[in-house]
């Protein structure tokens, strides 16, 4: 098991370090840099010597092998540098989001999974009835259903509701509170986002939750449990639900990593200030440490999420830990 | 007793294949009997594709002229799903939408998901360090988010119709090559590659007329699967401001131009574009969900 995990470790390296490479040499191949967009903005754009000094400020007329160098090796000291639109430690900027962000994530997950889990078993012990397609129609809805726009139906929904009881129209609150700070504040802010990616999320781990079982259900050793004469409700909660469930954890990982990094649209919606409006904004002011550290840290989640779901595989069975 | 055991091996792989040969009609058929939900999202598809076509006969507004003595006007009969905050008709605006939204998703998809079928394939049939260095380069682009990879592409080539279309087939490739690759893989241990090799047929033609017809099935399971995901990056990006621009009618595009600030006093301007691109994505999906269960044998009812 420990040399299971030891390799797994090792083998994340070089897609961390592929991710690198990516970003860095892709970011510099969009026409324009942070230079030209501040200058734009002072009426300085046509000033060579000033675009000049600024460049050499930041490092930018470095070799892109030296500026390559420097990052990662900043990077292999746990020192990310500064953002070099704002100026500030890339450290603190990225701190102040990730709360948020890791909130929002956490309680879309926990909707996704209390809702998946009995509606994608019910769906495939039921297959072809009614239950069935009344469950498929709503989880495929749900992903139909572009995240952003459930957002908006939600806003209004709360815009209008709240003005036909109360007489004065509400919304969400803007500002971020920590949850320790004012829960009451701080959930009636996020529950709304967690609520519009959280039926999304849900949906496609219904969906995985049904095909799984769908499959297992198939299995000889469900017919034998059955031909023993075992309860249905035994076989499926027991026996093959287990089994079923190992794609799932997948599913619900992997999402949990999107919803890291990739929550930019619905961020917008609600006003958040989240890692994916930082993102839209270090990548729209060309800002390449910015966005170099949120890839690095998007590719960082996303890796160990596998990483986890890989041990959790090879815990729960043993004949992956020695292929 | 050896040779039973290697029968038994071999007994499922020829049954599969066997199944997954099929004519047209046949696919058709099951489709309505067997799959009423696929069926229905066929028929949505179809009007949507017909709608898209003949836009200039069904609607008599123009969807990218402004007239604003018209600004935010209720649904009413002369305007029956309103107008929008240039006096636009959206109902003319979400029909025309249909065709950027297909133009984006048949393209995308297409071209993505073809894409990574060959490099998957290739991939499959050349192992060794090709397939593992390929794997790795696939593992990297898949580590980012949909929207992320898109937004890259978008920053690096802008915004437009053509461009929005780069950006979502580049993330699709790698997604599809890795699904075709687990497939291929096995195709490439059944003994009739080896009988075309040893007739000495070149690497190309192995690859595209021995290899690439048994890999359809999840070929075009993931091709399916994506042409709702693109409509609904399409959306996303447009939504953004980083995908398609304005005047050209898109359904994200209506959905950002105001539609949080106008939301009380015009909210069918933030309603009736996301039912469009719901019902769009929900047929794809309903017509994708078919042709898996049509096509992956493990997953019939019968």
């Amino acid at each position: 098991m420990y040399k299971y995990i030891f390799k797994r470790i090792l083998l994340m390296i070089p897609t961390l370090f592929g991710a690198a490479v990516l970003v860095f040499f892709l970011m510099r191949l969009v026409p324009g840099d942070i230079c030209e967009l501040r200058m734009a903005g002072t009426g300085q754009y046509f000033d060579e010597r000033a675009l000049q000094v600024c460049r050499e400020q930041i490092g930018l007329t470095k070799p892109l092998f030296v500026q390559f160098f420097d990052w990662v090796w900043g990077i292999a000291r746990l020192d990310f540098g500064v953002s070099m639109w704002t100026g500030r430690p890339i450290t603190e900027e990225i701190g102040l989001r990730f709360e948020l962000s890791l909130q929002v994530a956490i309680m879309a997950t926990l909707t996704a999974t209390i809702l998946a889990i009995p509606l994608g078993t019910i769906s495939a012990v039921k297959q072809d009835t009614w239950i069935d397609y009344v469950v498929r129609s709503f989880s495929i809805a749900g992903i139909a259903m572009p995240s952003f726009w459930l957002g908006i139906l939600i806003i209004l929904g709360l815009l209008i509701t709240t003005q036909r009881y109360f007489g004065v129209p509400w919304m969400p609150p803007i500002q971020y509170t920590p949850i320790w700070v004012d829960p009451w504040a701080n959930l009636s802010q996020l529950i709304w986002p967690a609520l519009a990616t959280g039926y999304r999320y849900s949906a496609v781990a219904t969906r995985m939750t049904r095909s799984a079982l769908l499959e297992v259900l198939r299995e000889d050793y469900v017919r034998t449990a059955r031909a023993k004469g075992l309860l249905e409700k035994l076989i499926i909660n027991r026996h093959a639900l287990k089994n079923a469930l190992l794609p799932v954890t997948t599913v619900i990982g992997l999402e949990f990593a999107f919803l890291m990094g990739g929550l930019v649209v619905t961020e917008q919606v609600f006003n958040l200030n989240g890692l994916g409006k930082l993102f839209v904004l270090a990548v729209t002011h060309h800002d390449y440490t910015m966005t170099q550290s949120l890839v690095m840290l998007v590719a960082l989640v996303f890796v160990l999420t596998n990483f986890f779901i890989d041990v959790f595989y090879a815990w729960l069975d043993p004949r992956i830990r020695y292929r | 007793m050896a040779v039973t055991e290697k029968q038994v091996a071999i007994a499922p792989q020829v049954d599969e294949t066997e199944e997954t040969r099929f004519t047209w009609g046949e696919v058709a058929r099951n489709l309505f009997l067997r799959k009423p939900l696929g069926a229905t999202g066929a028929v949505v598809i179809l009007i949507m594709v017909a709608v898209a076509l003949f836009a200039d006969f069904i609607t008599p507004y123009n969807p990218v002229v402004n007239a604003y003595d018209k600004i935010h006007e209720a649904p009413s009969a002369e305007h029956w799903l309103g107008t929008d905050q240039f006096g636009r008709d959206v109902l003319a605006r979400i029909i025309y939408g249909a065709r950027t939204a297909l133009l984006v998703g048949f393209t995308a998809s297409l071209v993505g998901a073809t894409a990574g079928l060959i490099l998957g394939v290739a991939s499959a049939y050349f192992g060794g360090r090709f397939d593992l260095l390929f794997q790795r380069v696939m593992d990297i682009f898949i580590a980012f988010p949909l929207i992320i990879m898109a937004l890259a592409v978008v920053s690096i080539f802008g915004t437009g119709t053509q461009n929005v279309i780069i950006a979502i087939t580049f993330p699709f490739v790698p997604r599809c090559a890795r699904v075709v690759r687990a497939s291929a893989l096995a195709v490439r241990e059944i003994p009739y590659v080896d009988a075309a090799r040893a007739l000495g047929f070149n690497h190309v033609r192995i690859i595209m007329r021995h290899m690439i017809p048994n890999v359809m099935a999840p070929y075009l399971i993931i091709l399916t699967a994506f042409l709702g995901q693109a409509i609904l990056l399409e959306a996303s990006l447009s939504y953004l401001g980083l995908g398609v621009q304005e005047p050209t009618p898109a359904w994200g595009l209506m959905l950002q131009g105001g539609a949080e600030e106008y939301a009380e006093s015009a909210p069918w301007i933030a309603i009736f574009p996301g039912v469009a691109i719901s019902l769009s994505v929900f047929a794809f999906n309903l017509f994708g969900d078919a042709v898996r269960d049509t096509l992956d044998p493990r997953l019939r009812s019968d």
